[in-house]
């Protein structure tokens, strides 16, 4: 009884909340139209909503689970699921990339509209993944991490505007200045962590983004840089059809190169460092850890590959201007990093293709896109505030098990 | 005897709290000593100041390696202070918990390891067999604590007690000459106690160790240790064998106040 009451107060305060928004019409001659149906939809629906989510709680605080009987007690140790089954990895990941090599071939779907959000989807992950070293492996909260992808494409575009330099120059410049900048940015701030850190770097991509605005004289101010060529095949020539497939496949190899170098390094002595940082700072020093070190290697790993991202971004639109790079910017790779599972490659890349081809996919709902991408993000912190993806284990041999096992 | 590490007018103020007050202390090679005194008295501060976390106001400190070698640590980092040869565990315990046991002992070879970022995306042959080489390592250090066979579990979900353990296991990864342990029986039952009693004095003759304990379970204290020292009110008050100091009239006035209104 209780329950259906609370049901029903909830169902209330949300018609009486959204009845300015959804019940009332107003026309052009300046009055207004009530539409009780749509309130009392709405209504219905919250009720049913609140019944179920009271039902889901009361359910997980006495432990059971969710379908069929009590969860047990204790989880085995080695739990053999299909995430951590070698030839199901193999099989799907061959699929995936089959199926990625082939996208820019398969009628229907090899548009240039198409494969341009693809690329852009492939930069997002690159960015994702990129900020995943710092916010999930180091444990460092960025909020400003559009300023490095914004300094990676304006390298590219001021380096052609005034030098007439070409993509496969700027890359590795872009690499290196955005280094410099993740350097900069981090000697300062090595003694800041949680929301010092995250206001701090929030500043400073504020300030590269008023930068760009108002040095007019190198940056071009508000209007951007533009005319930022593609990158050429040995000089050749392509029509737009071809140079967006290649640009494509430049970005999927670019990924594939950024998934296997960051799990390497996420697997190696290094990246066991920086998990011990983010785990406890206090005690990776004690343990011989040296955090300047440590840290300053985050924040130029974690910026190097913002920068790669922003050339690429720059010979995708060839048109760059600061409204690019805003803190929503920052705060959706963020999103990309926190939904897909912190730390977690595979959940970041996943995490960053939902966030970015959703949103496209899901024109038909336009209207309610954000509605919709807030509330997935609210439901998400709620039940599974861990990531989608966690648990990624690195398995190790251990010599002496394996004598014994022979 | 040689000292491994030798203290001598330590003096560490906060603003106009003096938390040590000269403090003089020394450590022999494959020593145990400890630490005690009522709450308060700076035996942690003691253990910040020599590990570098807190840089004391006066007074010198010195560890010798094995090598014979005599280190000053004033000005020293932390991190290089514990790849000289000097490890700790913790109060409450600071293991890093959503890694795996095996791993937490593996980050304790990080002072003994070298390979870097290009290392690291090359993975030559030389860097998987210093990886291979402290996985091996560490799951031997696991073996010695009795944690073997959780080596792949999470570290936080380990029972308390395991934790302490593993927390030793790290500590010795680094390879220290100097082991301090900061209250490693808090919160063990007896049981617990005598084994962790057991795996030190084991640790000190396999690895040479010398170890510095503070510790608030007396009859461990008194049965494990060579030598005692006391401190109350961030000064030392006495120092000696385990008799000499129950024997101690101030010892005993520190702990149970004057004979007369104990």
């Amino acid at each position: 009884m209780q329950r259906i009451f609370k049901a029903l107060v909830a169902a209330l305060w949300f018609m009486v909340l959204c009845a300015p928004i959804m019940g009332l019409l107003l026309l052009p001659d300046g009055t207004a139209s009530f539409r009780w149906q749509r309130l009392a939809v709405l209504g219905t629906g919250i009720f049913f909503a609140s019944l179920l989510w009271q039902w889901y709680f009361e359910k997980k605080e006495r432990g059971e689970r969710l379908f069929g009987g009590k969860a047990q007690a204790e989880e085995p140790v080695h739990r053999e699921s299909l995430l951590r089954n070698k030839s199901f990895q193999r099989i799907s990941l061959a699929c995936v990339c089959a199926f990625m090599i082939a996208m820019p071939f398969i009628p229907g779907i090899n548009s240039i509209y198409q494969i341009t959000i693809w690329i852009s989807a492939l930069i997002y992950v690159m960015l994702a993944l990129g900020l995943n070293i710092i916010v999930g492996l180091a444990g460092q909260l960025v909020l400003g991490y559009a300023a490095f992808y914004a300094i990676g494409a304006y390298t590219y575009g001021l380096l052609y505007q005034f030098f007439g330099l070409g993509f496969w120059v700027c890359l590795p410049i872009a690499g290196i200045v955005t280094v410099l900048c993740g350097l900069a940015l981090g000697f300062p701030v090595l003694r800041l962590r949680g929301d010092y850190l995250a206001i701090v770097t929030l500043g400073f991509g504020e300030i590269v983004r008023l930068v760009l605005i108002n040095w007019d004289s190198v940056t071009n101010g508000a209007r951007g840089v533009s005319g930022i060529p593609r990158p050429a095949l040995f000089g050749c020539p392509m029509n737009m059809q071809w140079s967006t497939t290649y640009l494509y496949y430049m970005s999927f190899l670019a990924v594939v190169v950024t998934i296997v170098v960051i799990t390497r390094l996420k697997n190696s002595r290094v990246g066991l460092a920086l998990q011990a940082m983010r785990e406890d700072e206090i005690a990776s020093e004690a343990m011989g850890i040296n955090l300047t070190q440590v840290k300053l290697t985050a924040f130029a790993l974690s910026s190097a590959w913002a920068g790669f991202a922003g050339v690429l971004f720059a010979a995708k639109t060839s048109f760059i201007n600061p409204s690019s790079f805003t803190f929503w910017e920052s705060a959706m790779m963020l999103s990309m990093v926190v939904l897909g599972g912190m730390g977690s490659i595979l959940g970041v890349t996943l995490g960053a293709l939902i966030l970015v081809l959703a949103p496209e996919y899901l024109r038909a709902f336009a209207d309610y896109r954000m509605l919709l991408f807030g509330a997935t993000m609210v439901v998400m912190m709620i039940f599974r505030p861990q990531g989608l993806v966690t648990g990624e284990r690195r398995h190790y041999r251990i010599s002496a098990l394996e004598r014994k096992g022979d | 005897m040689e000292a491994v590490l030798e203290v001598k007018d330590l003096i560490q103020d906060f603003g106009g709290l003096r938390a040590l007050n000269e403090v003089d202390l020394t450590i022999n090679k494959k020593e145990i000593v400890a630490l005690i005194g009522p709450n308060g008295a700076g035996k942690t501060t003691f253990f910040n100041c020599i590990t570098g976390i807190y840089t004391p106001t006066s007074g010198t400190m010195f560890l010798r390696t094995p090598d014979g070698a005599a280190h000053a640590l004033n000005g020293m980092k932390t991190h290089q202070i514990t790849a000289l040869g000097m490890a700790r565990t913790f109060q409450n315990i600071r293991l890093f918990p959503e890694m795996t046991v095996l791993e937490n002992v593996m980050i304790g070879r990080h002072c003994h390891t070298k390979a870097g970022i290009l290392q690291a995306l090359l993975r030559d042959r030389a860097t998987v067999a210093e990886e291979q080489d402290t996985v091996d390592r560490s799951y031997a250090l696991l073996e010695t604590v009795h944690l073997a066979e959780y080596w792949d579990e999470t570290a936080k979900n380990l029972p308390y007690g395991a934790q302490r353990r593993l927390e030793i296991a790290r500590a010795m990864a680094t390879e220290p000459c100097l082991l301090l342990l900061d209250e490693p029986a808090a919160g063990m039952n007896p049981q617990e106690t005598l084994e962790l009693k057991r795996l030190i004095l084991s640790l000190r003759e396999t690895h040479d160790l010398a170890v510095l304990l503070i510790e608030h379970d007396m009859s461990m204290v008194m049965s494990l240790s060579d030598r005692i020292y006391v401190m109350q009110y961030g000064s030392p008050i006495a120092s000696g064998t385990p008799e000499e100091i129950s024997k101690n009239p101030e010892v005993i006035k520190a702990y149970l106040g004057e004979s007369g209104n104990a």
